[in-house]
C-alpha cells in the first residue's frame, strides 16, 4: 500500500512542495494539510515542513502551536503516528511540547545555508530505521535559529534513552552536544534542523536525504 | 477596570546569548571600555481587563507562562499596574 503522509501548511511555510515531491520520488503519495484543519485525515504519517509559520513572530514555532491541525497533530502521535518536524518544523514541535528543548539563534549570529554532515547516532526512530549508527549523510541546512539548547536534566536524559537521533559532524550552530536532530520518549516523533527532502535526488547534489525519510514510508506504510 | 501590563523577557541564566555577546565584543571598537554582561532581551506591553489587581496579575502572568515566552529558554519579570492606554 501506498504509504499518505500529510505535509502540514502554515501561512508562511515555504518547504511544503519539497516534502511531497521527495515523498513522491520514494514511492509514496504527499498531501497538503491546512494549518487550520482540526483532523489529519487519515494519513499514515506528517511532516512539519520548514518556513517561517506565521512570520516566526515572538518566537518560530509560539504561534503555530495554536492552530487547530496541531492538536490533530498531537493526538495522532499520541496514538504512535510517526510525525517528523524538519526545520521550522522542529522548532514548531519543540514550542508544541512534544519534543524536549528549545531551538535558539545560531552562535554566530548568521543565517546559515550550506550542506553539512551529519551522523547517525541512533537508528531507533522513524526517521533514522534504514540507517545505520555511525552512517554520514549529507545534507544542507537552512536556518538562523537551529541552536539546540536544553538543560543539563533533559541533556542526560536524551543521551541516557537514546533520543539523539542525529549529530553534526561539524557543529556548524553551536548546537549543545552537536544535536541534528532529537525523537520523542516514544520515537515515533522526531525534529532535526537539516532538510532531508532538499536531498533526495542527485541532482540537488545529494540524495543521502531519502535514507530517512525512507526511513519514514516504511513506518507509514 | 483597565491594567497596563509590561512583560520584560530575558534569557535564563546558562542559556548562550550570542547577541548580547556580540554586542560586548563591538563596544571597545566604538571607544566604550569596561562594559561587562551585556544581556539581550525583550518587552511585551499590553492592557488587560480585570476586576482587580490580583486577577489582573493572575492572568498575566498566565498568558506568560503558556504563550508569552518559552520557559525552557526565557524568564521573565511581569510588572501590572492600574490604568489605561500606552505605558
Amino acid at each position: 500500500m501506498t504509504a499518505l503522509v500529510g505535509v502540514v501548511v502554515f501561512p508562511g511555510s515555504n518547504c511544503e512542495m519539497d516534502c511531497v515531491e521527495s515523498v513522491g520520488l520514494l514511492g509514496g503519495e504527499g498531501r497538503l494539510l491546512w494549518h487550520g484543519d482540526d483532523d489529519v485525515s487519515g494519513v499514515d504519517a506528517v511532516i512539519v515542513p520548514g518556513g517561517f509559520a506565521h512570520g516566526d513572530y515572538l518566537r518560530p514555532g509560539a504561534i503555530a502551536r495554536f492552530s487547530p491541525v496541531m492538536s490533530a497533530v498531537a493526538r495522532f502521535a499520541a496514538d504512535g503516528g510517526p510525525v517528523v518536524g524538519i526545520c521550522n518544523g522542529f522548532q514548531v514541535l519543540t514550542e508544541a511540547g512534544l519534543l524536549p528543548g528549545a531551538l535558539q539563534k545560531n552562535s554566530g549570529l548568521k543565517f546559515l545555508c550550506q550542506p553539512s554532515t551529519i551522523r547517525v547516532s541512533s537508528e531507533n526512530s522513524s526517521l533514522t530505521s534504514r540507517a545505520s549508527v555511525g552512517d554520514e549523510l549529507s545534507i544542507p541546512i537552512n536556518h538562523f535559529e537551529g541552536n539546540y539548547t536544553c538543560d543539563s536534566e533533559t541533556l542526560a536524559k536524551l543521551r541516557g534513552e537514546d533520543m539523539i537521533v542525529l549529530r553534526y559532524v561539524d557543529n556548524p550552530n553551536g548546537s549543545v552536544d552537536d544535536i541534528a536532530g532529537v525523537c520523542n520518549e516514544g520515537r515515533n516523533v522526531v525534529g532535526l534542523m537539516p532538510h532531508p527532502e532538499r536531498a533526495c535526488n542527485e541532482i540537488l547534489g545529494s540524495s543521502d536525504g531519502g535514507v530517512l525519510l525512507g526511513s519514514l514510508l516504511d513506518l507509514a506504510a | 477596570m483597565k491594567f497596563k501590563v509590561q512583560v520584560d523577557v530575558s534569557l535564563r541564566s546558562g542559556i548562550a546569548d550570542p547577541a548580547g555577546a556580540t554586542i560586548e565584543r563591538a563596544l571597545p571598537a566604538l571607544g566604550y571600555e569596561g562594559v561587562s554582561g551585556v544581556s539581550v532581551g525583550k518587552t511585551i506591553r499590553f492592557t488587560i481587563e480585570a476586576s482587580d489587581q490580583e486577577e489582573a496579575e493572575a492572568h498575566a502572568e498566565d498568558l506568560c507562562a503558556s504563550f508569552l515566552i518559552n520557559p525552557v529558554i526565557e524568564d521573565a519579570t511581569v510588572t501590572v499596574e492600574a490604568g489605561n492606554g500606552d505605558l
